[in-house]
């Protein structure tokens, strides 16, 4: 009895391996698979999904696509162990371009079409996309955000005789007057959950360069401009006038502004009275705005106005940071979808659906969906020193302790000196691993 | 059973005398004592329901009870938001299809080997347990690359996986096996182990061999720690992003639930009150697996084969 | 929603559920059945091992021999080269301030002190008098459910628990609306380094969400091993004159230290290699940091895999002590019987 019970298991077990096998085998035959990585979830997925199309349609390539917010790790791991995605996508170049540094990624030289590339894309961006500098090109970037730029509602503005600052002392004027008529004048939350603290960064580089100029940004960006160095020490102060002494000049002081996501960061600002009348976040927020409030339009209920130039010497200077790509494998399928993104015509169909900010020039600027975005990627196109987003270029454990001090900065600005000395002893090891 | 117990209790003095009295007040406190436990536990998740039928401006502006009075302004638009995404139907069959085989394979397992450390005897016997129990400890996180690397190097990925017939999460199935093994032979091991001994002596005077006593004995008197088990280990697949996202992806085509759900909001973490629907989507299977193991929860399985 | 897919798809999902188990049970039938052949002084020396082999090879495959790997690689430079304790000595240097430190203050005394006891004794608290109820299914449910809700998700309810609004607005937060209710300033929970930058409230706010997660998980072992206890004993009991409480102490506490030990056991291995909630909500910030987490961000964001395996040997051998009581712990079951 035993062992007929035995011989029956060992047949239903082949029988049932024999069936998966069966079941297994339908896929069926096209011209092709690409396996990309990348961030874009939710609303975004669509606005990416809607980008693809043409490219699948056309070409017969799939294109399976998996987003996660824990892209570092997983492509840490998935590249280490040797299976890693055909193409992946990151929201800053500082990750792959720690790939590009291991070997890890393949050069696009051969797979982008170069000379119009160089002719519909700033320099910046492709000197940006050669981290080894050995006229390699290993990323391409396609949408961008501009930051830097100061929101406000002009219906506020205009109740209270407030008028748009054109010079950075201007600003400050407004700053005090704002804060004389007992209401805040800024508001500032930077919770990010793992990235806390990244949106007091962006006041912090936006100063930096308009303060002390590119070259001192760039070697800020490389390691060799030392933060308790006076420029950078001068940016902190600047940032510190702006929060005020305590943070006064924020709405609901430091607390509030370490604990409240930095998506909410408008809501004290469309209430009635409004509890804050302005705030410095990149152009992507208005979509925040408007989805909490869907009765906002843009234009009439918020608008925003540049950081005005602290030094006039680096007048028009912006801080900008994109969507870059990068190439794992080196698959036709994959070289194709690559040189696609590097059109106009892909980078349009982002463009006209909202929330990015094309980097190639011969998208049209009529292609922006409202007056905001069409006044945002004119600045990306004009600007003259146009910079990007210094911490996403630095080594991630710089850019953690940036963000990480900037939160311990806001909350206890009289420790400015031991934060500086903490971020120098990180700078002295990171850029070394 | 716990209803006979409590009727024991209640039938013990005569109505209205002093033992009676200060019984009653017993149950009242007792009664007390569990409403206010459940209700400190169950605030945070009325929260989130309450939330998750609330409109997103709303929910950023005023705290969920205001939501509580006098005009309601419900809504389904949340649920709605987040069914609409294409693939759902995919990602549950997905889930079901990663969950129960990496659920039965380390419990199953892990009955094995708990057996046989609770009751053979073989060299370092000890030993090998306490580094299962040690193991427990080693974050996943370190595993990821050489796993995967081994995984790579024997073809044990979604696609070529596929390409020879098997389903593309052998992979995963194996991984969270391996990762759920320690806790699972820790737990079985330890219930096996109070398990009485002269039920094996009697069985091996009987003439039952190992499978016998494994298969009538062991295992059905075992029925509530293998349910809680089963519990915890399909909850805790159920729930896993990272570890799927490592060793199949997040590509439609095979990816569960939770990535689905992890990718409503987009990568600025925008759109999170629909979270709040995807959290109440997502508990039903569970719950049910939870609620359907339930019913091995009685007292008395163990009745009349304990010495004491 | 497309359920079609779900319907299509039921062959498959069907030839798994039964063939998974069919060559599980398959190998166990069919290696018993090649044991019956050996002679029979051979027989107790094999048979062991066919039942810990699975588990054995597969325990092995996933984490034994990473974690080997990791306590190499801890000796290691990140290019292989030896350095001794090189590691260790960069790690552990600045105590007590520095990141590590805080790290292992927060995961080996704070996380495991009050994360244990807390979800023991709730746990045990619970599995306790929810036995002596009629309702006992629908309240284990209700403490269940947190168990059921991701990381994620649970992420955004304690949002909704610890939401702070500046003095004087109205509170969003479940939290602050009753402190303020009793006219006190609202608190920043997470954030809030209180007493004195020491940082306890802020930690024991983070240990709260992980306590009302997994309280579920100790009350159902806990539960499943109380209605293991023979009625017939607690009746005798009874019986005999004796108080509930009485009962709870000689009878049914005895009983149970087994599991209890087992559920402590876990606990502590859980609280030591916690990572989720302080992830999802502070990412270490404000003196949050917990080893499990430092290791994630050495490894992920520092790409700094010699200071990642340092940081995980540490916790490894945060583990050991644990391991040692549970040595005694079952020699002594073994002995009684």
């Amino acid at each position: 009895m035993r062992s007929s019970s035995v011989r029956r298991a060992l047949v239903v077990s082949i029988a049932s391996v024999l069936t998966l096998v069966a079941c297994g085998t339908s896929s069926s035959t096209n011209a092709g698979t690409i396996h990309f990585l990348g961030v874009w979830s939710g609303a975004e997925q669509a606005s990416w999904f809607a980008v693809l199309k043409p490219f699948e349609d056309s070409t017969g390539i799939k294109v399976s696509y998996e987003a996660s917010r824990d892209q570092d790790a997983i492509l840490t791991s998935t590249v280490a162990a040797g299976n890693p995605p055909d193409v992946a996508g990151a929201p800053s170049p500082q990750l792959l371009s720690q790939f590009a540094k291991q070997g890890k990624l393949i050069p696009l030289n051969n797979a982008v079409d170069m000379t119009a590339l160089q002719a519909n894309t700033a320099p910046s961006w492709i000197k940006l996309g050669e981290p080894l500098n050995d006229g390699k090109l290993y990323q391409i970037f396609a949408w961008g955000a501009v930051k830097g730029l100061i929101w406000y509602d002009p219906k506020n503005f205009q109740a209270k005789g407030y008028n748009v600052p054109k010079s950075y002392d201007d600003l400050t004027a407004l700053q005090s007057q704002i804060k004389g008529s007992g209401t805040t004048p800024w508001c500032v939350t930077v919770e990010s959950g793992s990235a806390t603290g990244w949106p007091a960064s962006d006041w912090l580089k936006e100063i930096v360069l308009s303060q002390s100029g590119p070259d001192v940004y760039d070697k800020w960006v490389a390691g060799t401009q030392k933060w308790s160095s006076p420029e950078i020490k001068q940016a902190f102060t600047t940032f510190g006038s702006i929060l005020g002494p305590s943070g006064g000049n924020v709405y609901g002081g430091p607390q509030y502004a370490v604990a409240t996501n930095f998506g909410d960061v408008g809501t004290p600002m469309f209430t009635n009275p409004p509890k804050c009348y302005m705030l410095n976040q990149a152009s992507f927020i208005t979509s925040f705005f408007t989805s909490a409030n869907p009765a906002l339009t843009p234009g009439t209920d918020f608008n925003f106005f540049p950081l005005p130039d602290i030094n006039p010497q680096f007048a028009g200077a912006h801080v900008v940071a994109g969507d870059s790509f990068a190439m794992f494998k080196d698959t036709p399928q994959a070289r194709k979808l690559m040189q696609y993104l590097t059109t106009a015509d892909a980078q349009t169909i982002w463009v006209k659906r909202g929330g990015k900010l094309a980097v190639n020039k011969q998208v049209s600027l009529d292609s922006y969906p409202d007056a905001l975005s069409k006044e945002s990627a004119q600045i990306i196109v004009t600007t003259t020193i146009g910079k990007y987003d210094a911490t996403d270029q630095m080594p991630a454990d710089m850019k953690a302790a940036a963000w990480a001090d900037l939160v311990k900065f806001i909350q206890n600005q009289g420790q400015l000196n031991s934060l500086l000395a903490h971020l120098d002893s990180v700078q002295a090891t990171a850029y070394h691993s | 059973m716990s209803v006979a117990a409590a009727g024991h209790l209640e039938s013990t003095a005569a109505v209205g005398s002093l033992p009676w009295i200060a019984q009653r007040i017993q149950r009242i406190l007792l009664h007390a004592a569990v409403v206010l436990l459940t209700l400190m536990w169950v605030i945070p998740t009325v929260g989130l329901l309450v939330s998750s039928f609330r409109p997103s401006a709303q929910i950023i502006t005023t705290g969920w009870w205001t939501a509580l009075t006098i005009p309601f302004q419900f809504t389904l638009q949340n649920y709605q938001d987040m069914l609409a995404q294409s693939n759902m139907g995919t990602a549950i069959f997905n889930s079901f299809m990663v969950s129960i085989p990496s659920t039965v394979i380390p419990v199953t397992i892990a009955a094995f080997a708990a057996y046989a450390f609770a009751w053979m005897k073989f060299p370092a016997r000890d030993w090998i347990f306490l580094a299962f129990v040690g193991l427990l400890a080693v974050p996943l996180q370190l595993t990821f690359v050489p796993v995967l690397s081994f995984f790579v190097a024997h073809g044990i990925v979604p696609d070529n996986l596929s390409s020879i017939g098997l389903p593309p999460w052998v992979g995963l199935w194996l991984a969270h096996a391996g990762y759920g093994l320690p806790f699972s032979t820790y737990l079985l091991a330890n219930f096996f182990r109070q398990l009485p001994s002269d039920l094996f002596e009697s069985a091996e005077i009987d003439g039952a061999g190992t499978l016998t006593v494994f298969f009538r004995i062991v295992l059905p008197l075992s029925v509530p720690a293998i349910a809680s088990l089963i519990i915890f280990q399909f909850l805790w697949v159920w729930n896993d992003l990272l570890v799927a996202l490592i060793y199949v992806g997040g590509a439609q085509e095979v990816a569960p639930l939770t990535v689905s759900l992890a990718n409503l909001t987009n990568s600025l973490g925008q759109g999170y009150q629909l979270l709040t629907a995807a959290a109440f989507f997502s508990m039903v299977v569970p719950l049910v697996v939870f609620l359907s193991l339930q019913r091995y929860f009685v007292r008395g399985i163990l009745a009349g084969s304990v010495k004491g | 929603m497309d359920f079609s897919v779900l319907l299509q798809d039921i062959p498959t999902l069907l030839v798994v559920i039964i063939g998974v188990p069919v060559v599980l049970v398959g190998y166990i039938v069919g290696a018993e059945f090649l044991v019956r052949r050996l002679p029979d002084k051979n027989r107790p020396q094999v048979r062991p091992w066919i039942w810990v082999g699975p588990a054995l090879v597969m325990v092995a495959l996933f984490l034994f021999i990473p974690a080997i790997a990791t306590f190499i690689q801890s000796f290691q430079d990140n290019h292989s080269n030896f350095v001794g304790f090189q590691n260790y000595a960069t790690q552990l240097a600045g105590f007590p301030s520095s990141p590590t430190w805080i790290a292992i203050r927060n995961s080996i005394i704070i996380w495991l002190i009050l994360y244990m006891i807390l979800v023991l004794t709730f746990g045990l608290i619970m599995a306790v008098l929810f036995d002596r109820v009629q309702y006992e299914t629908l309240v284990k449910s209700l403490i269940f459910m947190p168990m059921a809700i991701s990381s994620v998700a649970s992420g955004v309810i304690w949002k909704f628990m610890y939401w702070y609004q500046p003095a004087g607005s109205p509170q969003t937060g479940t939290m602050n609306a009753i402190v303020t209710f009793f006219h006190h300033d609202p608190v920043a929970w997470l954030q809030d380094q209180w007493p004195n930058g020491l940082a306890i409230l802020n930690n024991l706010a983070l240990i709260t969400v992980a306590t009302w997660g997994l309280t579920g998980f100790s009350m159902v072992i806990l539960s499943a091993a109380l209605k293991g206890i023979p009625g017939e004993l607690l009746e005798a009991a009874r019986v005999d004159g004796a108080g509930e409480i009485t009962i709870f102490r000689r009878v049914i506490f005895p009983l149970m230290m087994p599991t209890i030990v087992v559920v402590g056991t876990t606990l502590v291995i859980f609280a030591i290699k916690v990572f989720d909630v302080p992830y999802v909500m502070t990412n270490g910030n404000f003196n949050t940091d917990v080893l499990a987490l430092r290791m994630y961000n050495l490894l992920y964001l520092s790409h700094n895999n010699a200071a990642a395996a340092a940081v995980a040997i540490v916790l490894l051998i945060a583990v050991v002590p644990v391991l040692i009581f549970n040595l005694r712990q079952f020699r002594a079951v073994e002995a009684r019987r």
